[in-house]
């Protein structure tokens, strides 16, 4: 049997300002039918451009300037590629036999619309539904994809809804009229690991339910590994590889993939292996001051709790509360890194911000030791407060929407320096020390950030956060918005630049992979909790808490020897009532920390904790 | 929902207050009063019998006692000496200058105001929405730089000059009389056929002029609005799903870039009143405008107070009207208000 898609030697150009620029250089690729083809490749590579290329839904700034586009479906054949861009035949094929999801679940959906309006639309131009027929196909649709109460879903808005959720309805609509190809652009790339894992369950078994093929596009190995049957590498616009997965990934015979591989954290690490970056940066720190030696710990969080007050909908109603911080404690000894690990909304971006300062605890204190003893971070004023500042840093996830787009590279890391009193020549002198420690030329100071590349601009981040030689960093995904590709290289710059500066890290992520490479002890936080904290090896050798277990099987392995279960993977890891005894938690129940083995503490009942004791 | 709708009237209620005491103690800042100017005027010349009218006057609306009482008198939270009752009770004082009720002055220009106003609100959104769609989905293309043109000659171009262009041409090609709402010889009939007829024909000039200025803006925001929705990802599911192109539009990014027009509609109101005076000064419209620039200059206070509150209360019942729309447009807002 032929593929369902044969794509032959395409080319895309993109119009810019400095002229043409071609995107895709004669690519040739064959989608199989009924089986999922992943596209890998990192951003630029042009996989994205392929997708939407299919469709026909490239932006108004590029065009199709040669090749086929073979699409054969229900016993005809079309290219796809000489179809009109605007008319009926390629709108009769978009939404009908090909359907596309995308990475960002809430910008995709329309606020301003129901779900259900939104679903059952495609269902309403392409059949001629009437409205009732639509709602009860996409109430259907909607339980297929296992939302808890399809009924009630029709009426709610994209915003009421998880991430997770939003992601289901978005296959829903792909899915609702059984397309024959599924284009997935980055699906779970904007999701937390568990709801990843579900989404991937989900697509393959409505993959083995209907027949369709899927074009997977992703740089994530992981998930290629786990539900890819072919595999197909993009480079520079370039199909560099392409085969069945098992012999792509065993075997990868291109040096591009075989570095993609070589960059990716994974759990069987060796102690002290460190990942090989595709593109290293080559860093040159200076010497620095001699760091304090402390008595104790750089940070200490004592059992610190956050409540916020949502707005009161009605005249005199009491208003509600959400407990986003409950009881935290949390110990960062000098030098190390301390990992905090959770889904969003588990409380570990709350910790981290009244770490900074930057939100107040109602209960509990934040001890730092700057050298001079440990001192109580909410209750530091003026110029200790101002010193505070000083030494404690932030490294935002976004590279892109954390440097001011209209500011120099040496205006944004001169700012800090300006605040806290530099003298102008110190700071000039400090800016070329930054951009060498950081791996980039002291050239490219005068520039602005829309000249360089996610990892560059994360780079930049990374000096301007260490332009007043703080002591401790606070690392807020610092890896998550950039690509594989240079992940490795920011964190090995991480390391590095920690080894030789004597800093402290806190870094908060969901991605475990990356917590394991760099922490050396870590905290795994869920509502509002810490539920187990343990030394890296400790953690990751034996978990025991069920809501650790979840995350860590979730987490999809690049290597083919370690599969997902799919079928293991459910939402109910981070619901305390459904978790396994002695660890289950009734709602308002606090439960105790017991420590099962030297610095593995992990949180049962209270009374199992007290007969522990 | 209606808790929500009776929290803002009353906030409503309590911010034309703070209006109301914000307006009077303005009007009463500078130095004396439109009475005592005239009655030093009248000692000048002697006349008796006028000057005690004056004084009668003074007494009547007690301009005689301190400036707070004054105030409670005329938003009629105090009962005035005179039988004057004040505004809430409906009785909106004396316009010393025309010497006859504030309601008698300012009678048909109140609605006729509202009617030219309106219309002009109308004609900008007619025109500027389409204009705008047309130029934002094709852009950097000849169409585009028209309408760009033409928004940028409409911004450029003083409403006085050209409403002074248009009444010219408007006389000598369609023969209608120059300025004003209808013709000067139906003033005092009673509002029949003919003199509706003439009203329609003399409004269209009015509208144009204050509507340009308003309808070069609008296309202008509504683009870069527009612009900004088409590259939102939804609009790109939306296309991806089969919609055709014009449906797709104005379902999903049209809808979008509504909300900031919606949110306006309390601030075009009064704009348009008080922006429009100077046109309605060349084209000699009965409207309120050149009335409430006369009175703020002769010190009447309380007809200058009067169109104030007026404008005022237009802005206020504006901003309500536009908050509810903005709950009937938007989930994200009706969902904030449970």
């Amino acid at each position: 049997m032929s593929a369902l898609l044969s794509i032959r030697d395409l080319a895309v150009a993109f119009r810019t300002e400095a002229g043409r620029f071609e995107a895709l250089h004669g690519l040739s690729l064959d989608i199989p039918r009924g089986r999922t083809l992943a596209l890998v490749g990192e951003s630029g590579s042009g996989k994205s451009v392929t997708a939407q290329a299919i469709l026909r839904i490239l932006p108004r700034s590029a065009e199709i300037t040669r090749g086929q586009m073979l699409f054969g479906a229900d016993g005809e054949t079309v290219d796809l590629a000489r179809l009109p861009e605007e008319g009926p035949a390629i709108q009769a094929i978009r939404g009908r036999k090909i359907a596309m999801i995308f990475q960002e679940p809430m910008t995709c959906l329309s606020p301003l619309h129901t779900v259900g309006d939104q679903i059952g639309e495609a269902l309403r131009i392409h059949t001629g539904a009437d409205r009732r027929e639509s709602d009860a196909r996409t109430e259907e649709a909607l339980a297929r994809v296992g939302f808890p109460d399809p009924k009630r879903a029709l009426k709610t808005y994209p915003f009421e809804l998880s991430g997770g959720l939003r992601q289901r309805a978005m296959i829903a609509m792909a899915l609702i009229l059984k397309p024959a190809l599924l284009v997935a652009d980055e699906p779970t790339t904007a999701l937390d690991v568990t709801t990843q894992a579900q989404i991937l369950a989900l697509l393959n078994r409505l993959q083995d339910e209907t027949g369709m093929a899927i074009l997977l596009i992703t740089h994530d190995l992981g998930v290629v590994a786990n539900i890819a049957h072919e595999v197909a590498v993009l480079y520079r616009g370039r199909l560099v590889e392409a085969g069945p997965k098992d012999v792509v990934m065993r075997h990868p015979g291109h040096p591009y993939l075989k570095a993609l591989i070589e960059a990716v954290p994974r759990f069987d690490m060796a102690p002290g292996e460190r990942l090989t970056p595709i593109r290293p940066a080559k860093a040159e720190i200076p010497p620095q001051r001699e760091a304090p030696r402390l008595a104790g710990p750089i940070l200490a969080v004592e059992g610190v709790s956050k409540t916020f007050t949502l707005r009161a909908g009605r005249l005199f109603a009491k208003p509600r509360t959400v407990r986003a911080v409950a009881d935290v404690s949390l110990r960062l000894e000098g030098g190390r890194t301390l990992g905090l690990v959770g889904e969003s909304g588990s409380g570990k971006t709350t910790v981290s911000k009244m770490v900074m300062r930057a939100l107040a605890p109602d209960a509990g204190r934040i001890l730092f030791d700057g050298g001079a003893g440990p001192q109580d971070v909410h209750a530091f004023s003026g110029e200790a407060l101002f010193a505070y500042r000083r030494t404690v840093q932030f490294v935002f996830q976004d590279p892109y929407a954390s440097l001011d787009p209209r500011m120099t590279v040496r205006q944004i890391l001169s700012e800090p320096m300006e605040i806290h009193g530099v003298a102008h020549e110190e700071r000039r002198r400090r800016c070329r020390e930054l951009m060498a420690m950081v791996g980039l030329e002291a050239g490219a100071l005068s520039r602005y950030p829309h000249a360089f590349s996610g990892g560059q601009r994360q780079r930049i981040g990374i000096a301007r956060a260490l332009a007043l030689e703080p002591r401790l960093l606070v690392l807020d995904e610092p890896v998550s918005a950039l690509d594989v590709s240079v992940q490795a290289q920011i964190l090995n710059l991480l390391k590095d630049l920690q080894t030789a500066l004597g800093l402290s890290y806190l870094i908060v992520s969901h991605n475990l992979a990356v917590i394991d490479y760099m922490a050396d002890t870590i905290s795994v936080m869920c509502r509002g909790r810490i539920v187990e904290e343990a030394p890296r090896a400790a953690l990751f050798r034996h978990p025991v808490h069920p809501y650790t277990r979840a995350l860590l099987a979730a987490v999809p392995d690049p290597s083919l020897d370690h599969p997902l279960d799919m079928a293991a993977v459910t939402g109910e890891a981070s619901d305390p009532s459904r978790w396994e005894a002695p660890f289950r938690l009734a709602p308002d129940e606090t439960g105790a920390m017991v420590e099962i083995e030297g610095g593995h503490w992990v949180r049962h009942t209270a009374a199992d904790a007290r007969r522990a004791a | 929902m209606i808790p929500a709708i009776l929290r803002r009237v009353l906030t409503m209620a309590v911010t034309l207050l703070v209006i109301s005491a914000l307006v009077f103690f303005v009007i009463k800042l500078p130095p004396g009063d439109y009475l005592t100017n005239r009655i030093m005027e009248l000692r000048a010349t002697g006349d008796a019998g006028s000057i005690a009218k004056a004084e009668l006057l003074i007494r009547q609306y007690g301009i005689d006692r301190p400036v707070w009482q004054q105030y409670l008198m005329w938003v009629g939270l105090m009962p005035g000496p005179g039988g004057f009752s004040g505004l809430l009770q409906g009785d909106w004082g004396w316009s010393f200058e025309y010497d006859k009720p504030v309601a008698d002055v300012v009678g048909d220009a109140l609605w006729l105001t509202l009617l030219v106003n309106l219309t002009a609100v109308i004609f900008v959104h007619l025109v500027a929405i389409p204009a705008a769609i047309y130029s934002a989905t094709h852009r950097h293309t000849a169409g585009d730089a028209v309408v760009t043109l033409l928004g940028y000659v409409g911004l450029a171009v003083p409403g006085f000059l050209l409403a002074l262009i248009l009444l010219f041409y408007a006389n000598r090609w369609f023969g209608l009389s120059i300025g004003g709402l209808y013709e000067s010889s139906l003033t005092n009939r009673p509002w029949d056929g003919e003199k509706i007829r003439s009203l329609l024909a003399h409004l269209v000039v009015p509208t144009l002029v204050i509507g340009l200025g308003g309808t070069a803006a609008m296309i202008r925001r509504m683009r870069a609005n527009l612009l900004d929705e088409l590259a939102k990802p939804y609009t790109v599911t939306a296309r991806a799903k089969g919609l055709p192109p014009t449906r797709a539009l104005l379902k999903y990014p049209f809808r979008m870039s509504l909300n900031p027009f919606v949110a306006d509609i309390g601030n075009l109101l009064p704009h348009l009143v008080s922006g429009s005076v100077l046109v309605s000064l060349v084209l000699s419209l009965p409207t309120v405008g050149p009335l409430l620039l006369e009175a703020l200059r002769n010190q009447d206070q309380f007809m200058a107070g009067f169109i104030l509150m007026f404008v005022a209360s237009l802005t206020v019942v504006g901003m309500l009207i536009s908050d509810l729309t903005l709950v009937w447009l938007d989930p994200r807002i009706r969902m904030g208000l449970r």
